[in-house]
């Protein structure tokens, strides 16, 4: 089974951590999601940087351009993972913009992801229909789970389609806003996940955009599955190091 | 001017999904889908409403000060042994074509009950243009702009300004054009009800190329009327105009687009020279890629990371081309020529001393092509002139040491 399917299966919320491949320095890559897995994180999305990132706040843009003028590329970013499967067992997703995979070539991206491990992807702006019309068998061939948004303002009619077309979770995106928004989440957010959870949709949800610390992932999960974070903990990295990341964790999620 | 898209036919317009042969599309994020499907709906509805064609039409008439001239440009005829009429787009209040967009998309963004409007801009004129228009019709206006931009553009930083609207520094990326597309983007995300965003060029997902191009058709709708006028002929052999986004060149096409005995010329920024790693060439140096959510050439790495362009001219400073564009030149319906600074500069100067208008420089690119590209002595060729030269005295007089 897919590692993203068992891990939706286990009977906890799940806390999932974002960060921007080559950031801060372009080797710590590896080093990075070995931390994460160790201190109890249960996926990671792992950052493709892009010199355009549209949905992305100033946090993540910033590591973007860092990862990209150390010489972050799709290759190297491959080259890095090669053998992390023997090393690391949660599942892994890669976050990207969809023009560097285009350049890559999307078969060529796809098998490559699958060699190393690569459980999922979450490409932003490549809207559902193209993928289902152009891509969707490329995914499929090489067990690769394409994770889909919705925001407060998707509508419910696309809402039950995006469920219908995802096999994995669902990525609601808190608020109508980019990334690294830290004004914690008010009463219209809160009713918008309860709306969403008294769907009853088939995927579960993993709520992202703007989860900084506890209150906020005790707010975004209290019906949803789990959280993403990621420029809280791009933040974190770029103040503490690599070194630090267990304080970090524990700060979100203690034990 | 509505073209009813008739089955089968061979046809160089955007489909019902926004695509010209394989480009074009919507590649934006789920956060932009309800806007931007908001507009889809709506604005071919929209833009045949009789009272929204009276207003638009009142407005290009009375506000913008249409129809703008065909100009029979003699001398400048007479020196490269063709017939070459100019459309006078320098004329428009503002200064240059940009205005018959936002008049339009201002009228749209009223119908659609929006009373936020964000726009981006590189030179300024796009966002004067956009400025104005919000100033017209007592609506809230923010214009982002590169801070490069900022320090390069004053005078319309100041004009904006002094129209009401507030206009917001870009520091991510290379702080210029396209870092100023993706922050109007940016905010389009976080004001996602009450925003309209009045892009100012054919870029951009569906429906933009294909709208902006419908509110700039007055200009080629302009030239066949006033041609068969001058020439007893609606259709010229050529028409020549300038491509940055390529918004002035959809206008002055849009209506020989499927006529194949009109010749279109599509002029692009070679910069310092194509291969001089400062151009802003993108046919000749642009791939397939997705840039602002749309499929189209772009101006990129290896890795598909997009890259800074070079011009002289701010106007045509951006890393990639309108879907229509990157269709024509694909098919080969349009030819592509790219004009270097210098040649630019010199064919500024040129019209100046022969006309006695003093066109933008992203004009003097088109106009630059008669020393290359040699016409027919009966042929006529029509050239748009995007723009007056105004807001670049400053770099006339810095590069002639006037
Ligand atoms: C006078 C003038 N011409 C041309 C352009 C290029 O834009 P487009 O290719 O959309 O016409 C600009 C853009 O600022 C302009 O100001």
């Amino acid at each position: 089974m897919n590692r993203i399917k068992e891990k939706l299966q286990e009977d906890k919320k799940l806390l999932s951590i974002y960060f921007t491949s080559g950031y801060p320095e372009i080797n710590d890559t590896v080093q990075i999601i070995k931390s994460l897995e160790k201190n109890g994180v249960d996926f990671i999305e792992i950052g493709l940087p892009f010199s355009d990132p549209l949905a992305d706040g100033p946090t993540i843009q910033e590591s973007s351009t860092i990862a990209l003028k150390s010489g972050m590329t799709t290759n190297k970013l491959f080259e890095q993972l090669k053998d992390i499967r023997s090393e690391v067992s949660i599942p892994l997703i890669i976050m990207g913009y969809f023009n560097p995979i285009l350049q890559f070539g999307v078969e060529k991206f796809c098998a490559k992801c699958e060699e190393v491990g690569i459980d999922g992807l979450i490409i932003p702006d490549l809207p559902v229909d193209v993928y289902n019309d152009n891509y969707k068998a490329i995914f499929d061939k090489h067990g690769l789970k394409n994770i889909f948004l919705i925001t407060p303002q998707t509508s419910e009619e696309r809402i039950r389609f995006i469920d219908e077309v995802s096999d994995g979770f669902i990525y609601m995106v808190s608020t109508a806003s980019v990334t690294g928004s830290t004004k914690g989440f008010g009463e219209e957010t809160k009713a918008y996940f309860k709306r969403i959870a008294d769907m009853k949709l088939k995927n579960p949800q993993v709520v992202g955009f703007g989860i900084s610390d506890e209150d906020t992932f005790n707010d975004a999960t209290k019906y949803a599955k789990g959280a993403i974070i990621g420029s809280a903990f791009i933040k974190h990295l770029n103040k503490h190091g690599k070194n630090n990341i267990e304080d970090f964790v524990k700060s979100v999620r203690p034990v | 001017m509505f073209y009813a898209k008739k089955l089968n036919k061979m046809t160089y317009q955007a489909d019902e999904k926004g695509y010209y042969g394989e480009f074009g599309g919507a590649f934006i994020p789920e956060m932009l889908y309800p806007n931007v499907e908001e507009l889809r709906k709506q604005y071919l509805d929209i833009m045949k409403e009789d009272s929204f064609q009276k207003e638009f039409k009142a407005l290009l008439k009375d506000y913008v000060g249409r129809p703008t001239p065909l100009y029979y440009a003699e001398r400048f005829s007479k020196k490269y042994n063709t017939k070459v009429y100019l459309k006078r787009e320098d004329l428009c209040h503002t200064g240059a074509h940009k205005v018959n967009n936002t008049i339009g998309q201002i009228l749209m963004a009223k119908r659609l009950g929006k009373n936020r409007i964000i726009a981006e801009t590189g030179a300024g004129q796009h966002g004067v243009a956009t400025a104005t228009v919000c100033a017209l019709m007592g609506i809230e206006c923010i214009v982002y702009m590169g801070e490069i931009d900022i320090e390069r553009q004053a005078p319309n930083v100041a004009r904006m300004k002094m129209l009401g609207a507030k206009v917001v520094p870009a520091k991510s990326g290379s702080k210029t054009l396209k870092d100023a597309t993706n922050e109007a983007i940016r905010d389009w995300i976080n004001n996602p009800v009450d925003t309209h965003y009045i892009i100012g060029s054919v870029v951009g997902p569906h429906p933009y190329p294909d709208m902006v191009a419908r509110f700039q058709a007055v200009i080629s709708e302009e030239i066949k009327t006033q041609l068969k006028e001058k020439e007893n002929r609606e259709n010229p052999d050529y028409v020549v105009a300038c491509v940055g986004g390529g918004s002035n060149a959809a206008g002055a096409f849009f209506h020989y687009l499927d006529t194949p005995e009109v010749g279109i010329i599509a002029v692009e920024a070679a910069g310092k020279g194509i291969y001089t790693g400062e151009s802003a060439a993108t046919s000749a140096l642009g791939k397939e890629g997705i840039i602002h959510g749309s499929k189209t050439l772009l101006m990129q790495t290896d890795d598909g990371q997009i890259t800074e362009p070079y011009s002289i001219s701010a106007g045509l400073d951006y890393p990639g081309v309108g879907p229509m564009h990157a269709h024509l030149f694909r098919s080969g319906r349009g030819e592509f020529i790219s004009i270097t600074d210098d040649a630019a500069m010199k064919a500024g100067l040129q019209l100046a001393k022969l006309e006695g208008i003093i066109p933008a420089i992203e004009s003097s690119h088109a106009l630059a092509i008669f020393e290359d590209r040699k016409f027919k002595e009966d042929d006529v060729v029509v050239v748009n002139l995007s723009g007056r030269g105004d807001k670049d005295l400053n770099t006339y007089i810095d590069y002639f040491e006037l």
